[in-house]
């Protein structure tokens, strides 16, 4: 296992390096191509399962949630039998702040907390910063639940991509569609389960699956603190939106993709009071789990897969 | 892509609406020691009305913030008309919870908070409430869910069938000379809209007594960047 303490150490090391406090350098996102995956190495055909946080800059409790995921998988898979063979048979790709430029200018005073974009300067004759990452995927790009007003928190970027993070994001995934089972983004706040698509008039072909999953999710997640989660498309339960991560993943025929909304409902929002990270964070790693179990389950029928340390 | 008739009670339209309700129940009984939150819709319709606008029909539970998931559920029901006009206007609401004079009594509390801050050497003063962390020290509390119940008038006012508001934080809160033997209060608070995902800035001026409830006297949008001169609506 050493090679995957590693690699979480890579991912961390890589955040820290570009930390450097200047907005839109020109980081190179291309790490996201080398990123090193999470599980035990195996002489059989792997699938994966992919997990970002902080898309949106404000919703601190998600990079929170990535880390706790990754301790609790690295801190149990030698005494949990369900995580060690989840290890031998999925890897686990992990980004536990997706939107630098924004998360590390949410941090930088009290004024720029509530900031949500990521930090590109504006084009054209554009005077502010930052188009929305969860609008500029090539997902029903410009559709619905957008705006073309660049100081919109809901702007979609100039076009499709435009992003440098959606572009990384994009080219993984292309580059590991037939591995990739399960994708998983992880925002605040509301309390829900999001399955696909963002688009009233589309249904994914596995709807009734998708929220069969996602109820079982919201289930385990209940069972931990009481913590009521709601699940449905986007359009039902949230708002209509288009050019999200989660509709690209499953667009591109990753067939279980589902976004997180944390804790809490609307009482502190964005601002999660620091006792309620632990608790957020036990429940919604039992939500996700369950759906990693099921993802896990249907396309690994026996455990007797052949592995090494 | 409105329906008339019933609603599901866990999408958007039916909350949205409950929302509105509750943000009236707040400006009606909300306190330094109480502020409402949505639990549950239990059951919505909606239906357009002759007059022109949407009436929607509710049956909700909420709670009190301050007691927690400990707290009692409170049962309410609520007709919520969204009027169609040119220009925005406000939301009309009726509501009625069961027992709401059942709940417990917070007299105490917002009297002891009332007679510390009356006194006429009283210069309450603070910012970002809570700071960034979610830190809140205690005796800024009661100030906190005075801005949120004082935003409620804001929030109620503001509200049509595509906006759904919650108070992000209070930036500022400034006490003014007692008037009248209210406490006088100068919030500046942000709310948070779901749909555009804006954070819409406004100062108001609020006044609270334990007789009174809260009052809201001035409000004035901000603007949040420094070329932006017009207000959403």
């Amino acid at each position: 296992m050493k090679g995957s303490v590693i690699s979480v150490l890579v991912v961390l090391a890589v955040l820290d390096r570009l930390a450097g406090g200047l907005e839109h350098r020109s980081y190179d996102y291309t790490k996201y191509h080398t990123m090193d995956e999470i599980g035990f190495k195996s002489t059989t055909p792997k699938k994966a399962v992919w997990m970002d946080c902080g898309i949106h800059a404000r919703e601190w409790i998600a990079p929170a949630f990535c880390q706790h995921f990754v301790k609790e998988i690295l801190g149990s898979y030698k005494t949990d039998s369900n995580v060690n063979m989840l290890f031998k048979n999925l890897d686990f790709y992990i980004t536990p702040v997706l939107n630098m430029d924004g998360y590390i200018y949410s941090w930088r005073d009290k004024t720029t907390r509530l900031w949500r974009k990521s930090r590109s300067p504006g084009t054209g004759n554009c005077t502010c910063f930052g188009t929305d990452l969860n609008r500029n995927f090539y997902a029903n790009w410009g559709m619905v639940g957008i705006s073309r007003d660049c100081c919109s928190d809901i702007y979609n970027g100039p076009t499709a991509l435009s992003e440098p993070e959606a572009k990384a994001v994009t080219d993984f995934l292309g580059a590991h569609q037939n591995e990739v089972l399960c994708y998983l983004t992880i925002h605040s706040y509301g309390q829900l389960i999001l399955i696909p698509y963002g688009h009233p008039n589309i249904s994914a072909p596995n709807y009734e699956e998708l929220m069969e999953v996602g109820l079982a999710a919201a289930k385990a997640i209940k069972a931990v603190h009481g913590t009521s989660y709601k699940v449905g498309t986007a359009p039902d339960i949230l708002y209509a939106n288009s050019g999200t991560s989660r509709d690209f993943a499953r667009l591109i025929g990753i067939p279980y993709s589902f976004t997180f909304e944390l804790r809490d409902k609307g009482n502190y929002g964005f601002i999660l009071p620091e006792d309620q990270i632990q608790p957020a964070c036990e429940e919604a790693y039992q939500g996700a789990m369950s759906i990693v179990n099921y993802v896990h389950d249907k396309n690994f029928k026996s455990a007797a897969t052949t592995a090494t340390l | 892509m409105a329906s008339t008739g019933d609603l599901e009670p866990t999408h958007y339209p039916a909350r949205r609406a409950a929302q509105v309700a509750l943000h009236y129940l707040n400006t009606h009984h909300g306190s330094p020691f109480r502020v409402f939150g949505l639990q549950q819709v239990h059951k919505a319709s909606a239906e357009d009305v002759a007059a022109g606008g949407r009436k929607y029909k509710l049956d909700f539970s909420v709670t009190d913030w301050g007691s927690g998931s400990a707290g009692p559920a409170l049962r309410c029901s609520a007709d919520v008309l969204f009027p169609r006009t040119e220009r925005h206007s406000a939301p009309e609401v009726q509501l009625h919870c069961e027992a709401l004079h059942q709940i417990n009594s917070t007299a105490q509390e917002e009297d002891a908070f009332y007679q510390k801050y009356i006194s006429p050497d009283s210069t309450v003063s603070a910012r970002d409430i809570p700071d960034s962390f979610g830190n809140m020290s205690e005796e800024m509390q009661p100030f906190w869910r005075l801005a949120r119940v004082a935003a409620s008038f804001i929030m109620l006012r503001e509200s049509s069938e595509n906006t759904e508001f919650n108070m992000a934080k209070v930036a500022s809160v400034t006490q003014q000379e007692s008037s009248e033997e209210q406490l006088m209060l100068e919030f500046v608070v942000l709310l948070h809209d779901f749909p555009s995902q804006e954070i819409v800035q406004w100062k108001l001026l609020a006044s609270w007594s334990p007789d009174r409830g809260v009052r809201v006297l001035q409000t004035e949008w901000q603007p949040r960047c420094p070329h932006a001169t017009k207000p959403p609506n």
